[in-house]
């Protein structure tokens, strides 16, 4: 239970941070990734901003024999480099460039209550189920 | 340094901050893409903390439209069906690249991980190359 009300206040700050980011602002996003037309470089600080913070706490939490709230860690340790890691994030590149959304800031933009994020987020639900069904066939991800 | 620049800065260092509370207290990365697909196919004794976190993203999202309404601008005009296909896009990336801006973008790349350095890599030049080509076509504005 504790370690559920954890991860709400996660999201609670994960979503602010993603807000005055501009994360939550389609054309700013478009424009970060129209790298050759009219750029606007200033997502770049985002990433920055998170990865400054991170790259020095992930280092220090490790440390710890165990998280606070639980017994083991949870990182993921794989390390291949599959096709699958390859081919899915070209995908996932070319849906984030076309709307402007990755998945978080979509769940966040709901709040807008506007139709777009809403709409966004219910394909994307879709778009996992049917990469579930695929994948149930063809075995991408062993 | 300019003011943009500088909220940018601030939110990403929040959203650093939101990452390493998860570690700490649930020994967890922050995938989002990962935590919403955990979700849809719920296993016994990993759901709440699924939903809950998802429901804070959104609940986020409802301070900034009461205190920081402009946090939502969206002036990219597109056709909704677009919107459809961007969203089947990345839901279907992410699962199959195990992954999104937040787990392997932020998450991976602050333990160094070569398969989230590589993702991130190819998830950002995909869609530089698609808003070039995108723009190029005539399908975003």
């Amino acid at each position: 239970m504790k370690n559920a009300l954890i991860s709400f206040v996660v999201g609670l700050i994960f979503a602010i941070g993603l807000g005055i980011s501009g994360m939550t602002q389609p054309q700013k996003v478009v424009g970060f990734l129209d790298l050759f037309g009219q750029w606007d470089p200033s997502l770049i600080f985002v990433m920055g901003g998170a990865l400054a913070v991170h790259l020095v706490t992930y280092r220090l939490i490790r440390k710890q024999p165990h998280p606070l709230f639980d017994r083991q860690w949870h990182v993921p340790t794989k390390t291949e480099i599959t096709p699958a890691l390859m081919i899915g994030s070209i995908i996932f590149g070319i849906g984030w460039g076309l709307g402007g959304f990755c998945p978080g800031p979509g769940i966040t933009s709901m709040a807008s209550l506007e139709l777009k994020p809403v709409i966004f987020v219910i394909s994307m639900l879709v778009g996992m189920w049917i990469f579930r069904i695929v994948d149930q066939k063809m075995h991408f991800k062993k | 340094m300019n003011a943009e620049w500088l909220n940018a800065l601030i939110g990403g260092g929040l959203i650093g901050v939101a990452v390493s509370l998860m570690l700490l207290f649930n020994g967890r990365v922050t995938g989002i893409s990962g935590i919403i697909n955990g979700s849809l196919k719920p296993q016994k004794g990993d759901f709440l903390w699924r939903i809950l976190f998802i429901l804070g993203l959104f609940v986020g999202g409802l301070f900034l439209k009461i205190l920081r309404p402009e946090s939502f601008t969206n002036t990219l005009e597109t056709e909704t069906y677009l919107t459809v296909i961007a969203g089947l896009l990345v839901g279907f990336g992410t699962i199959m690249g195990s992954g999104c801006t937040s787990g392997h973008g932020v998450c991976g790349i602050s333990r160094f991980s070569i398969r989230s350095i590589l993702a991130t890599v190819v998830f950002i030049s995909a869609g530089v190359l698609a808003v070039v080509l995108f723009r190029k076509w005539g399908v975003l504005p």
